[in-house]
């Protein structure tokens, strides 16, 4: 008998037992779709805090005081007493110190109220130096940023983030209106282009000084050269160890320290802050992923359920078969085909589910979702080769019997 | 088979050797065949009679190819059915053998026309052919008004033809009934007989189980089982049956037993 002879008998039958053929194609669509959501959930959370810490800037080493060692250091030293100072990050910015550091920006920080006209907005008030913008990968959207002159001339000026500025002052262009911060005024030079991503929300949120006014006019206290981070550049991404070597040791000599072990700063590279971060939710990735495994598995169950039932409430068709003179080979065939196709069918369904559920719930949800060809493809193989197994195997079985034994069972 | 055969005699085309069958459920033991020995030669009209559960239909399985025997040989055609392939048992029950059944094992969710071209989608016909030649079977039964029916929305007497439809639709050139007039009236049963008695005329070999005694009167044969052993038989040498070939057929003296068989397919 032909393939194509095969094939109209198997859909056949598949159109014949229509609810045993839904049934066996849901089991396969929602185990696939929920191995794609799941894995794609966990990838997700993966990807954007992946994604939120390459937005800090590129070849980035974040210094801050205490001796928090280890990676979680991006936490450890805001708070502490800082040991941090501007001189550092002067000693720091020199070539012949560090050559391979590019960029220094020291920076400290306040939750302060900003006042404009009428409005009222708290938010992170940042003091640093013009370096910031290049170290920090971010881009002037209208009028200038902070420069040395506004440094070494306390110039009371600020340049606001995205949000800030739509806050304080809606549609209208902020650019040379004053703004208040703790009862100084100060007028607005520029603002920042928006990173986009709502999980970046915060970086949105800012308002940078320059550091010796926010230093002596604003942030006031008693160490007013003390920094609370300082943000250095390295020249390339090659350059990222060396440039942490040459601050490390530079650090350690201006702080009069001997052994390494006894730092009273911490050095964060982008990569460890990453791979902390991520690594929490790679985690929540290998959850999701068990998770997703364990309803294949339970939707595998299920297929194989019914492909068990559906197959030995047909061993008396299968030995009428082989009495009209099917030949074992032919009735394997045709299980084969019919179960192909619910799986394919199956496989097919559930990946649009997923990839169409992956399209629609981040708007739902603002979670978001990357889709892992690699889950997809491995659920699907899964799904349906359960499916194929299960169907053909005790079909191959029965076709081995005796026909007229096939026939007398129930 | 055997050298001392005269010319003039068909060689037998089914040869049972003291076959037996022995069913085991669980701790029970039934023997249903205790050696039955039975040749039957081409072209022999054959009707098996016996009280019921003397094993008429597990002999008849067995001559079907469709059981295999506890013990002895099964000779088809000279061969030895014991160590044929499934590949070969598949091609002998599509293309040598027409069964019905006692059960008439129709598939439930097929038309009648679509049950009768069965054995034929196994024998690589073509779709059209399929076709006509299932529905020109099942108009010899007299169900030309029917074909379109399902399992169950015939009557009993109904399916038992749509079975004898499909035993014949391979023009197969041995034909084995289990009761094929079981479940008919005395018309039907003379139509069927009739269509027998013309397979009988073109050649073909019969051997069909009843208990009506109208119904083996037909046949120029009559086995009687009884327990599991053949009790009586009317002639097993085809000289001496009522074989219309023996003066009207020029195919039956001479020609090889495989070659008429053959002729057939
Ligand atoms: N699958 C089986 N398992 C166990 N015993 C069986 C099986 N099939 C048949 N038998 C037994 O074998 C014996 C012969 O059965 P068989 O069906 O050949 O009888 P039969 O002559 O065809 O009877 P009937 O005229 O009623 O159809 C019976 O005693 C029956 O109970
Ligand atoms: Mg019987």
């Amino acid at each position: 008998m032909s393939w194509a002879e095969t094939l109209r008998i198997g859909l056949e039958a598949v159109r014949t037992h229509r609810s045993r053929s839904a049934l066996t194609v849901l089991g396969i669509l929602i185990g696939i779709a929920a191995v794609i959501l799941t894995v794609g959930l966990g990838e997700g959370a993966q990807g954007q805090v992946r994604d939120q810490i390459n937005s800090l800037g590129s070849n980035l080493l974040v210094v801050s005081p205490g001796s928090t060692t280890s990676s979680s250091g991006i936490r450890g030293g805001f708070g502490s007493a800082s040991t941090l100072t501007s001189q550092d990050a002067d000693a720091l910015a020199s070539r012949d110190v560090a050559p391979d550091i590019a960029a220094v920006a020291p920076a400290s920080q306040r939750n302060l109220s900003l006042t404009a006209g009428t409005s009222n907005w708290t938010t992170t008030v940042v003091g640093t130096t013009p370096d910031w913008l290049s170290v920090r990968a971010r881009k002037i959207d209208s009028g200038r940023f902070i420069t040395g002159q506004d440094v070494t001339g306390h110039a009371a000026v600020v340049v606001l983030a995205a949000t800030t500025a739509e806050q304080l002052f809606g549609a209208r262009s902020p650019i040379g209106a004053t703004v208040t911060i703790s009862g100084v005024p100060m007028q607005v030079v520029g603002t920042l282009t928006a990173v986009g991503s709502s999980a970046t929300a915060n970086e949105d949120d800012q308002a940078i000084l320059p550091i010796s006014t926010a230093a002596n006019r604003v942030f006031g206290g008693a160490t007013r050269t003390s920094v609370q981070s300082i943000y250095l550049e390295a020249s390339s991404s090659k350059t990222l160890s060396a440039a942490y070597q040459e601050a490390n040791s530079e650090l350690l000599a201006l702080h009069h320290i001997t052994t390494p072990t006894g730092a009273d700063f911490t050095i964060a590279s982008q990569q460890s802050i990453l791979s902390a971060a991520t690594s929490v939710d790679r985690t929540l990735t290998v959850l999701l992923g068990g998770i997703a495994a364990i309803s294949l598995l339970v939707g595998g169950i299920g297929v194989m359920n019914i492909m068990l039932v559906s197959v030995t409430e047909r061993i008396r068709e299968i030995g009428l078969r082989k009495a009209l003179g099917a030949p074992p080979r032919v009735i394997r065939r045709q299980f084969l085909v019919e179960a192909s196709v619910l799986g394919l069918a199956g496989g097919l369904a559930g990946a649009a589910l997923g990839l169409v559920g992956a399209a629609a719930l981040p708007h739902l949800i603002s979670q978001r979702i990357d889709i892992s060809l690699t889950a997809a493809a491995a659920a699907i193989v899964v799904a349906v080769g359960i499916g194929v197994g299960f169907g053909v195997y005790p079909a191959s079985r029965a076709a081995r019997l005796a026909p007229i034994d096939a026939l007398r069972s129930e | 088979m055997t050298d001392t055969e005269s010319p003039r005699t068909p060689l037998p085309v089914i040869e049972l050797d003291d076959v037996r069958k022995t069913y085991r459920t669980g701790a029970l033991e039934v023997e249903a065949l205790r050696g039955v020995n039975l040749r039957i030669h081409e072209g022999e009209y054959i009707a098996i009679m016996g009280p019921s559960g003397s094993g008429k239909s597990t002999l008849m399985h067995i001559l079907g190819c469709l059981d295999v025997p506890t013990a002895g040989n099964y000779h088809l055609a000279g061969e030895d059915v014991g160590r044929m392939s499934e590949e070969d048992l598949a091609q002998i029950r599509n293309r040598r053998i027409g069964f019905v059944f006692q059960q008439f094992n129709l598939l439930p969710t097929l038309s009648a026309w679509r049950n009768v071209e069965l054995p034929l989608c196994y024998a690589g016909v073509g779709r059209a052919e399929r076709r006509t030649r299932a529905i020109s079977a099942l108009e010899k039964v007299g169900l030309r008004d029917r074909i379109a029916h399902r399992p169950n929305e015939l009557s009993g007497g109904q399916q038992q033809r749509v079975a004898v439809a499909r035993a014949l639709v391979t023009d197969p050139a041995l034909i084995l009934a289990d009761e094929p007039t079981g479940n008919l009236d005395s018309v039907s049963t003379q139509d069927v007989l009739g269509l027998f008695g013309e397979l009988h005329a073109s050649g073909r070999t019969i051997v069909l189980i009843t208990h009506e005694p109208e119904v083996a009167a037909a046949a120029g044969r009559v086995v009687r089982i009884r327990d599991g052993n053949v009790q009586d038989d009317t002639g097993s040498d085809p000289r001496t049956s009522t074989d219309p070939r023996t003066s009207t057929d020029p195919r039956a003296g001479g020609a090889s037993t495989t070659l008429t068989w053959e002729a057939h397919q």
